[in-house]
């Protein structure tokens, strides 16, 4: 009888069984529709957002590998190349933080080190819920354990990020972590068995019962009963890491590896399926071979678990004994588990009879859905309100304390000394100096920059120009560090697709990375899907805000021609760069202060980014400045006072323009930089700037203790720099504190 | 001059230590924590990480690799030792070095840069500094709490073994009396929580471990 009935255990609609039946041409076994349900989940497949790919650019000059690989490639010149991807690990961070996070890092740099570049750097993007909730700071000391207990361990640095607070992560966190590789080359490695003959090496940890269906596991929703899957968590061992990376990374540097592959969700069968599908091959793979860690486990155990820390290595034809050998140096586990076939079926064996014998192309190729994507006109008539009622409020110095004090905005240092990062030495920007994290590449000049950004509000109230701006602030980040924006990895964190105001989001999102990746020139080269985002509560269906998560990298010709935040001493005048205007709506000031979350976000204006970008960069290059930040969350003022906390001085400033004063405050916009320069070059600062013809005003200069801001005379707030240190020490300390319980 | 530099399964921080020594002038390379017998060498490092992921205790497994022992027999002969952050810990679980390195105080690991005071000028890795000269170094460690019962603590104290301690209020660890590295009764071995491999280029914010580092290929040039 078939199991057809029982498609959903699989993870599989009656659809989607039928269709598997159809193009294989025979009924499934248990094991084959595990398999089938496994490779057809969102995690494995994007079938929910594969179709609309189609809008992202992914080629450019500086382009090695695009997206299909385990991680995207970017040539920085002089022969090194970086490789460089962002993936999330939220659900299993939902259920339990600790090894949730730390997994998290383990796979990405596996991703990273699979390409044949030694990772050498890691970002994370981290979306809370509340910070007052006991849940939240739950959550916040598990995912930042996780992440210390591993990065620190296996040696990468941890050198940026952001962490941002909204109550629709309450129940489901993101952990969106994003690795940085550097290599020559001629290391570049890819995800293929190489030729008809070659040997199949499993290396690394051995196999448990751990992550049993964890692709599965991710792509659903999370209930209140999601405690009770906690064995679909992975439990992460940096030290293996630590050696599997080094060997990994050994052996391709040797010649030995025709391909490698990280076994990652799915496992061992997504990780051999996905490598004979890039060849067009097939595979035999002898599962009773396969190194376990724990007795009487069946062949969907050994196929599906999702244990960390093991690698797929295809030996050079006549070198295998040479792999073996440096294998063993590193004391790690190896075994010749299969062999690769030009049959083009995934052919997997046990106890010597063929237990799956299913197309390689039906695996790796799920029926793509498409839908119809509505805007909800809940957010319609909140984008369209009129904020003109909106009052002023009295004592603006007191309302910058107030969103500096806000933990989106506050001071993340508890955090960052959490992370070691500095180990490798190449750390330039320490994390929270500079708009992005600055790495020096040994034996050059150059320095590699990366950043990672997306502001969910604006998503949420417009979902093209939200994700659009994410883009243009990961640019203009990589840019105020003096770096040339290359590429983006993207992390699409939704909630259910199924769901027609969700799907819009994603059509909208989708559209707006790949409008701004265009003008900007910085390709998508690959990323990562995050659907499902969302809790299931007493019948309420409580999803993200939508966020579309951007990684960017980007190269500094000379890194000691380079920007940070802090100002330079002596006297020193304040720049405002860009034409970006200020607007209220989708502001951190309105949510925090009006409790409001409505009105229109900023809309990028791309070619205004574009240009404010070659400015902030032709100062640095020419030494005219050491200073840029740029204006994001809580506008002008809050950039301006994160300037005057970074240099240890004061400011008085003149704001341009005329609105409110509250909007000219805290009034978010894009395109726009603050930079100090000497008072000794100004006058060339101000011709170069003149000669670009970019719009830019000089607003004021450095002073002694106090940030003063006035407006056509007017005084609107003056303020301690000390004060302000205070406030922006912020809450998260106290939210950090105590040990994780599990 | 020539260095060894001690890698052991899950050491992280040897790659730096061969990187910072030669960009100072010494001639440094790696040995495998499986070798029997050392190059010839005038200094030996044991580095930073998590060997055997800080399995058992931290540094335990790795002091009893089989390197240690031609490390011993080296300190014994005169080479002077250097052991940073895990690899001071080795040098405690070894027996090379009194006392114990435990979990830090606030049972967090903690990255930042410390200010750290030179306690005494009598070996071969502080005689080029001042005594009571401070230097910033970066510390990231969670077990860096120094620990010895009092007598031995008057006792390093009494005979100057205490080479650096953290500057008032910036113990990063709650180590007792403040110490951040301690020598050996011959002053041939130095343990030390900091870092002096990641202040050695002015490109990555400090060069105060250059100081260091460059003092000791001056002394034992």
């Amino acid at each position: 009888m078939s199991l057809r009935t029982r498609a959903h255990e699989f993870g599989l609609t009656g659809a989607e069984w039928d269709e598997a039946v159809r193009r294989e041409g025979r009924d499934l076994n248990a094991l084959e529709a595990a398999i089938v349900g496994a490779m057809w989940s969102e995690h494995c497949s994007y079938k929910n957002s594969r179709p609309l790919f189609g809008a992202f650019p992914t080629t450019g000059p500086q382009v090695l590998q695009g997206p299909g690989e385990n991680a995207g490639v970017v040539d920085i010149g002089q022969g090194y190349a970086l490789a460089f991807k962002v993936e999330s690990h939220n659900h299993p961070s939902a259920v339990e933080p600790v090894q949730g996070a730390a997994t998290g890092v383990g796979g990405i740099l596996r991703d990273i080190f699979a390409m044949g570049a030694r990772p050498f750097a890691v970002l994370n993007s981290l979306r809370l819920g509340d910070i007052e909730s006991e849940r939240t700071r739950f959550l916040l000391r598990g995912i930042v354990e996780g992440i210390s207990h591993y990065g620190n361990a296996v040696g990468v640095p941890t050198v940026g990020g952001e962490i941002t607070f909204h109550a629709s992560y309450s129940e489901n966190p993101l952990v969106n972590v994003m690795a940085l590789g550097l290599m020559r080359h001629e290391d570049l490695a890819t995800g293929t068995l190489g030729e008809t003959g070659n040997t199949v090496i499993y290396v690394g940890s051995k196999t448990g019962r751990d992550g049993t269906g964890g692709a599965v596991f991710s792509s659903a929703e999370l209930t209140g009963d999601s405690g009770a899957d906690r064995p679909a968590v992975q439990v992460g061992d940096p030290f293996m890491e630590n050696l599997l990376m080094n060997a990994t990374l050994e052996a391709i540097s040797a010649g030995l590896v025709a391909g490698v592959q990280d076994m990652g969700a799915a496992g061992l069968l997504s990780s051999t399926s996905e490598m004979a599908f890039r060849g067009g091959l097939g595979v035999d793979i002898d599962l009773g071979l396969v190194p376990t860690r724990e007795s009487g486990m069946q062949p969907w155990e050994l196929v599906l678990s999702e244990s960390q820390e093991r690698m797929i290595l295809v030996p050079v034809p006549g070198r295998e004994q040479e792999l073996f050998d440096l294998l063993a140096r590193w004391e790690l586990d190896v075994a010749d588990i299969g062999t690769v076939a030009s049959h083009g079926r995934y052919r997997l064996h046990w106890q010597g009879e063929l237990v799956c014998d299913l197309d390689v192309k039906l695996l790796n190729e799920a029926p793509t859905q498409t839908r119809e994507g509505v805007e909800d006109p809940a957010i319609t008539a909140l984008r369209e309100r009129d904020l003109s009622g909106v009052p002023v409020p009295e004592g603006l110095a007191g309302t910058l304390h107030r969103l500096l004090a806000n933990p989106t905005i506050a001071s993340k240092r508890a955090v960052y000394e959490r992370f070691d990062h500095q180990v490798m030495t190449n750390t330039v920007a320490l994390p929270g100096a500079a708009d992005a994290a600055v790495l020096r590449v040994k034996g050059t000049n150059l320095g590699v920059a990366a950043a990672i950004d997306c502001n969910p509000r604006h998503v949420w109230l417009d979902p093209r120009a939200g994700a659009a701006g994410a883009v243009a602030e990961s640019a203009r980040n990589v840019a105020c560090v003096g770096a040339t924006p290359l590429a983006i990895t993207d992390n699409l964190n939704f909630g259910d697709p199924r769901r027609q105001d969700v799907y819009y989001q994603m059509q909208q999102a989708v559209l707006g990375i790949a409008e701004a990746a265009r003008a900007l020139d910085t390709p998508v080269t690959g990323g990562n899907v995050s659907l499902n985002n969302q809790y299931l509560s007493e019948g309420l269906n409580v999803a993200i805000l939508p966020t579309p998560t951007i990684g960017m990298v980007g190269v500094l010709p000379d890194v000691n021609r380079r920007a940070g935040m802090a100002a330079p001493g002596g006297e020193a005048h304040v720049y405002l760069l860009g034409s970006g205007t200020p607007v209220l709506g989708g502001s951190e000031y309105l949510a925090t202060v009006h409790g409001l979350e409505a009105g229109a976000p900023p809309q990028p204006d791309l070619d205004a980014e574009k240009a404010v970008i070659g400015a902030i960069l032709r100062l640095i290059r020419d030494g005219l400045t050491t200073t840029a930040h740029d204006c994001a969350d809580g506008g002008l003022a809050v950039a301006l006072a994160e300037v005057a906390i970074a240099s240890g001085r004061g400011m008085q400033v003149e704001l341009p323009g005329a609105d409110r004063p509250d909007t000219l405050l805290f009034g978010e916009s894009h395109s726009r930089i603050v930079t100090v320069v000497s008072a000794d070059q100004a006058e060339a600062a101000e011709a170069v700037l003149d000669s670009l013809g970019v719009t830019w005003r000089r607003i004021g200069s450095m002073a002694a203790d106090t940030l003063a801001i006035r407006h056509e005379g007017r005084e609107l707030l003056s303020t301690a720099v000390s004060d302000l240190e205070a406030s922006f020490a912020g809450p998260i300390p106290d939210a950090l504190a105590g040990v994780p319980q599990a | 001059m020539r260095a060894a530099v001690i890698s052991f399964p899950g050491s992280n921080c040897d790659l730096d230590a061969v990187h910072a020594l030669n960009h100072l002038g010494f001639s440094a390379q790696r040995v495998w924590h499986a070798e029997t017998d050392l190059p010839a060498t005038d200094l030996v490092v044991l580095p930073g990480g998590f060997t055997y992921g800080d399995h058992l205790r931290t540094g335990a497994i790795a002091a009893r690799s089989p390197v240690m022992t031609a490390v011993k027999a080296a300190a014994k002969a005169g080479v002077p030792v250097l052991g940073i952050c895990n690899g001071f810990q080795v040098l405690t679980e070894s027996g090379l070095l009194p006392g114990a390195l435990l979990r830090n105080e606030n049972l967090h690991f903690v990255c930042s840069t410390v200010s750290l005071e030179v306690a005494s000028t009598g070996s071969v890795f502080t005689r080029s500094l001042a005594e009571g000269q401070h230097l910033a170094l970066p510390v990231a460690h969670g077990d860096g709490r120094y620990y010895a019962d009092d007598a031995t603590l008057d006792r390093l104290e009494g005979e100057g073994r205490v080479a650096f301690r953290y500057a008032a209020d910036d113990n990063p660890n709650g180590s007792l009396r403040d110490i951040a590295g301690i020598t050996d009764a011959t002053g041939n071995v130095l343990g030390m929580m900091p870092h002096p491999e990641r202040a050695a280029e002015g490109v990555l914010g400090g060069t105060d471990g250059a100081l260091m580092l460059s003092g000791l290929l001056e002394v034992l040039s």
